[in-house]
């Protein structure tokens, strides 16, 4: 079992014919992702990586029974190209494009009510299920089947924490990154909910960042519901106050959204923190009471 | 990106916000003739990105217009300081002189996007002229809010709502919703992330106007409004972090003495973090992009040495899309032609990670390698302290 995607997901690729979205169809292919139509606005008939190419997303779901989608339509047009995805009724939509604009997103999450697809990003690496399923853009080799869930605000900080988790002998059941951005599809609570109802999972990390309260509430989540074991990170402690670090939403402001603030609220529900963003693997072996293979 | 209030009330004006008589003045003799224009009393307001400039000096109430030609005279040229600017002050370039009206009351009006319900917020108070955090934090219930629905914007009966919380006078109900309706369009329009009013006056004459007006906007909306971005002003900028943004580089500077150049930006704050934690402290946040080239690996470079503070640098690369032999080059590349004058750690892993490892071996460069973050940054720290590893 995973969360989200398996081997069963049949993948759209939302912005194909552009040179991200066919550079990471082969990459997507080649890991053995199940990718079975592309979507460009114009270019139907054509084929990129031996994948047709549909004009909307209705055409692609119609021909291949596709049921999910990935976004690498460049920012101005990613809103369009979720609501459309929305629209069709996929399973799930994971958006990789970095750089919406964030009142683009409050338009999103509007029409989003009430229908049932989930989102996950945007500004984000996308969803792994080792060994069955990666869509996005990290990268797959890292990665290795195994029973820790990790979920993050990060790209390259959650490449580490797989990369540490391998490390010490233990792999991953499925490792989703929700993304940099303020306003997101998928938060922390959706992530947890799923590992704790997923039987192959047997513990989660999570990484954090400064900015706004989603892990505080994560964290009031894990205290209430949960039962498996959670290693969190938070990173930003250095962080001067009103800069945006990097990613939209890491901004400590008002002085709220600080790490020292989230540390204490993992602390306060159980959550076993790394203190140093090197220490996340040998934190889940410890938590776990296992040796560590070096 | 930041604009300034002179700017910020032109915007506002033009979607039907009301806002004082004024004009921006360069030089003291044009204050003088604006002054003379709309006639007097008026207020000489220095115009820097920063709150707190009457307590720091930069708000002056001239009487009449030769008093407002030596009110800009000592304004323009000041170093400004307040609470926001930090010691070091901003210069003044230009003062924004503009009718003084009456004032009966103070309020405050603010606008966000709130994350939770990922929607816009309106904000009132009838604090008027303090900073909405000490209220925040001090009396919440003084701020009312109402929250928008973007298929309908602001619906007169949230302006209604707020302005009868506010205490306005019926008669003025009327001014106060179109003063909020149009300050919701203005915000959504120009994508917005933060309007503040502060203060909003109630004037003895019966008006509603922006007194003061702060607009921050989404640089990611930034692509569509080419008339906004051009109210940047740079000199009110860190010039480092100018300078990356040309080269699609992300650069904050930090008050410590090492460099640090990190892929993503969640890892860039963790290698700083790091650093911390073992006893060191960064000179700035660099994060490269996930897919950075070689020629942004040297532009990095530069910026990172044009820092007199730095004694040491860390580079720490995580490569996914981005392989780790471009990255090595690209180090070797910018050691090679900028001339490497402090200690340099490095951290390599992902993809072709032993191929990134041989050149910079084979580059004969004085590199110290690390094994994983934590070695790189204990190493790192060791060196910006003058000690061998």
């Amino acid at each position: 079992m995973s969360i989200f995607i398996n081997k069963d997901t049949r993948v759209l690729v939302q912005g194909i014919t552009g040179s991200v979205g066919a550079f990471h169809t082969k990459q997507m292919l080649e890991y053995g992702t199940k990718i079975v139509g592309g979507v460009t606005p114009g270019k139907a008939g054509s084929r990129i990586e031996g994948v047709p190419v549909f004009n909307s997303v209705y055409d692609a779901v119609k021909a291949t029974g596709a049921n999910a989608s990935v976004v690498y339509v460049p920012p101005g047009f990613a809103a369009d190209a979720i609501c459309e995805a929305f629209d069709a009724g996929l399973d799930i939509v994971i958006c990789i494009t970095e750089g919406i604009p964030i009142l683009d997103m409050v338009k999103v999450k509007r029409f989003m009510d009430g229908k049932k697809t989930r989102l996950v990003g945007p500004n984000c690496p996308g969803v792994i299920t080792p060994g069955e399923c990666k869509i996005g853009i990290m990268p797959g080799y890292i990665h290795k089947p195994g029973t820790i869930g990790i979920v993050s605000r990060s790209g390259t900080l959650t490449y580490e924490a797989v990369h540490q988790v391998t490390t010490v002998g233990l792999g991953q059941s499925t490792c989703i990154g929700i993304g940099g951005d303020p306003i997101n599809g998928t938060n922390f609570i959706d992530v947890l909910s799923a590992f704790q109802d997923d039987p192959k999972t047997e513990a989660v990390i999570m990484i954090g960042e400064i900015g706004g309260t989603a892990e505080e509430e994560a964290a009031a989540f894990v205290k209430a519901k949960m039962t498996k074991p959670v290693i969190g990170f938070v990173a930003g402690q250095t962080a001067p106050k009103g800069k945006r670090m990097g990613h939209a939403g890491a901004i400590i402001s008002g002085g709220k959204g600080t790490a020292a603030e989230k540390i204490e609220a993992f602390k306060a529900a159980g959550i076993s923190v790394s203190e140093a963003p090197s220490d996340l693997g040998i934190t889940l072996a410890k938590r776990l009471g296992k040796k560590i293979h070096e | 990106m930041n604009i300034h209030e002179y700017q910020a009330k032109a915007v506002l004006s033009k979607y039907g916000v009301a806002v004082p008589k004024g004009k921006v003045a360069d030089t003291p003799a044009e204050a003088e003739s604006i002054a003379k224009e709309f006639g007097t009393p008026v207020v000489v307001k220095a115009q820097i990105h920063a709150g707190g400039r009457g307590k720091g000096g930069g708000v002056k109430f001239a009487k009449t217009p030769e008093e407002a030609r030596e009110y800009a005279k000592q304004i323009l040229g000041m170093t400004l300081v307040t609470h926001q600017t930090g010691p070091q002050g901003k210069k003044v370039k230009r003062v924004l002189v503009e009718q003084a009206g009456r004032i009966k009351r103070e309020l405050y009006l603010g606008m966000v996007i709130d994350r939770g319900p990922s929607r816009v917020v309106m904000m009132a108070s009838t604090e008027g002229g303090m900073e909405i955090e000490t209220v925040a934090a001090n009396t919440p219930e003084k701020i009312l809010k109402e929250w928008v629905d973007p298929a309908v914007g602001l619906m007169p009966f949230q302006a209604r709502k707020l302005a009868f919380g506010l205490g306005i006078p019926g008669e003025l109900t009327g001014k106060a919703v179109k003063f909020m309706v149009a300050l919701y369009n203005a915000f959504v329009d120009t994508d917005c992330s933060l309007a503040e009013i502060n203060p909003l006056v109630l004037t003895e004459d019966g008006d509603i106007v922006a007194l003061d007006a702060k607009m921050n906007f989404d640089g990611n909306g930034l692509f569509r409004h080419k008339d906004i971005g051009a109210l940047r002003d740079f000199d009110e900028e860190d010039p480092t972090e100018t300078e990356a943004s040309r080269f699609d580089l992300s650069y904050i500077s930090l008050d410590g003495d090492i460099g640090c150049m990190v892929n993503g930006a969640g890892l860039a704050m963790a290698t700083m973090d790091m650093i911390k934690l073992c006893g060191g402290s960064p000179a700035n946040f660099l994060d490269v992009g996930g897919g950075a080239s070689a020629e942004q690996v040297t532009n990095a470079f530069r910026l990172i040495l044009s820092d007199a503070k730095v004694k040491a640098i860390l580079v720490n690369i995580f490569g996914g899309i981005m392989r780790c032999d471009i990255i090595a080059e690209g180090v070797v590349t910018a050691a090679k032609t900028l001339g490497l004058s402090v200690p340099l750690v490095v951290r390599l892993e992902g993809t072709n990670v032993e191929k990134g490892k041989e050149i910079l071996a084979a580059s004969k460069l004085n590199i110290i390698s690390a094994a994983d973050m934590g070695d790189a940054a204990k190493k790192v720290v060791l060196a910006a302290a003058g000690r061998a590893n």
